[in-house]
């Protein structure tokens, strides 16, 4: 196999014009969807008021585990792009900045609010209180993906704005490790947040999460020794960051009491833990072929798994749009695009996580969707090592087939 | 002498080096390890980047 130049349409490099053009986007106004989200805790406290009801507490896993599955349904696709000669005039639009800006006071007015709530007279019962912290983590863990989205642009303000969000789930070295490792060797075996051909979500969480941490770490360690520091220093971008959750957590704990630790971890890992299920999603099975050279060829669209369902993609800013964001990760959201060759996903994100929680019914959808992707040759894709002779065994690809649809 | 990355518009100028990265101005090209990734898109490494205006193949 050769490496083959990405086709001209796949270029990050926009059409610059500098006229207003007629076209209108659709969808302008409704990325602020995405920017109220952490907002949904109010929404929640004013139910429980209304209703009396502690359920709507749990506001956060009922928006992402059932109204956003359910609207991706009622609603559907939507796989327009924007004209290509638009693109220049609207990254550079900044309104479109400013939607996840916003994203950070309603997210830390909420981390406050709910820590508040747990504790205000008295306190909550402990069941309300565990309601608080999942939809707390569930907030948070959106956050991860606003930080992402500031995180992969170039300007030093979004990329503070990024560790930011990502201070209140401390997992800051996200930052590091996505921007400079994921996107390096996403789709290779190599990857810890490329979840691998027969591997259950289970088995991919404790090889992300120790992955990501053991990998940002590495990263910084190698850049400040180039710069010939130490490593225990906040330099070390892993480290402040780190530093800033230590920072806010103490704050929260001098605030509403050494109480509400349990509630902090808690929401943390679930904040983490829902980005590391969507982490799974992306790019499954998934793996880019080695090149004579030792290489691995260069990501393209069939690396990633994408999904249009309008919903998932307003709240996660074209977040499924990934084929895109791979092959052009400074490319703002508004500008992501569908492309007609990259593997799609049978649901939205929010319904495919839930999917992923269930390791059999995951497989069954997914597995052969993964086989069709390598015209039914298993030996393609990327392969949990611990499984490969038991897959080898069961997806045995025909003789003939071998290796005819690897290009 | 400049390299522009493939993929993004970031530009490595050996003037201006990269500090961030652990290259101080001045730090030529040849000095930059190979499995260095692009610090902007982190597509392309290196020896995926291109001599840009005013540089020579």
């Amino acid at each position: 196999m050769t490496e083959q130049p990405m086709p001209d349409t796949l270029s990050g490099h926009a059409v610059v014009t500098d006229e207003r053009p007629t076209w209108r986007d659709g969808k302008r106004y409704l990325w602020l969807l995405g920017t109220v989200v952490p907002l949904f805790l109010f929404a929640g406290w004013g139910l429980v008021n209304a209703t009396g009801l502690g359920l709507f507490w749990w506001i956060g896993p009922i928006v992402v585990y059932v109204m956003i599955p359910t609207l991706d349904l009622v609603i559907g696709d939507d796989r327009s792009n924007a004209p290509e000669d638009v693109v220049a005039w609207l990254e550079r639009d900044r309104y479109y900045r400013w939607v996840t800006y916003l994203f950070l006071p309603c997210q830390f007015a909420a981390l406050f609010t709910g820590f508040w709530l747990m504790t205000r007279q008295g306190g909550l019962p402990v069941i309300d209180k565990l309601g608080i912290a999942t939809t707390l983590g569930m907030l948070n863990g959106i956050a991860i993906n606003t930080a992402h989205e500031l995180g992969h642009k170039k300007e030093h303000l979004e990329r503070w704005f990024a560790r930011i969000a990502l201070a209140p789930c401390g997992y800051g070295h996200f930052f590091i490790e996505h921007n400079r490792g994921h996107h390096v060797r996403v789709a290779t075996p190599d990857d810890p947040a490329s979840s691998r051909f027969g591997e259950a979500f289970w088995a991919f969480w404790p090889r992300t999460v120790v992955g990501s941490v053991r990998n940002g770490w590495r990263l910084e360690k190698t850049r400040l020794r180039r710069m010939d520091k130490g490593t225990w220093t906040l330099r070390n971008d892993v480290l402040s960051a780190w530093a800033m959750t230590a920072v806010l957590w103490a704050a929260l704990i001098v605030l509403f009491g050494v109480g509400i630790v349990p509630y902090l971890l808690l929401q943390a890992v679930l904040a983490f833990s829902l980005l590391e299920a969507v982490n799974y999603l992306e790019h499954y099975g998934l793996r880019r072929q080695q090149l004579p050279n030792g290489r691995f060829e260069r990501v393209t669209p069939r690396h990633s798994w994408n999904n249009n369902h309008v919903t998932t993609n307003l709240f996660l800013y074209h977040l499924q749009r990934h084929s895109d964001h791979h092959a052009n990760p400074t490319r703002r959201y508004q500008a992501l695009r569908h492309f007609e060759d990259s593997p799609q996903l049978p649901a939205g994100y929010a319904a495919m996580i839930l999917l992923a929680y269930v390791p059999p019914l995951w497989r069954r959808v997914m597995d052969k969707r993964v086989l069709a992707h390598y015209g039914g040759d298993v030996t393609l894709a990327n392969i949990d090592p611990r499984k490969r002779d038991k897959l080898l065994a069961k997806f045995a690809p025909p003789a003939d087939a071998a290796h005819a649809s690897a290009a | 002498m400049m390299y522009r990355c493939e993929v993004c518009d970031y530009a490595y100028d050996e003037a201006v080096g990269e500090p961030h990265e652990g290259f101080p101005p001045g730090t030529p090209w040849t000095a930059v390890p190979d499995d260095w990734c692009c610090p902007d898109c982190g597509v392309r490494e290196k020896v995926d980047f291109v001599p840009a205006e005013g540089g020579s193949a």
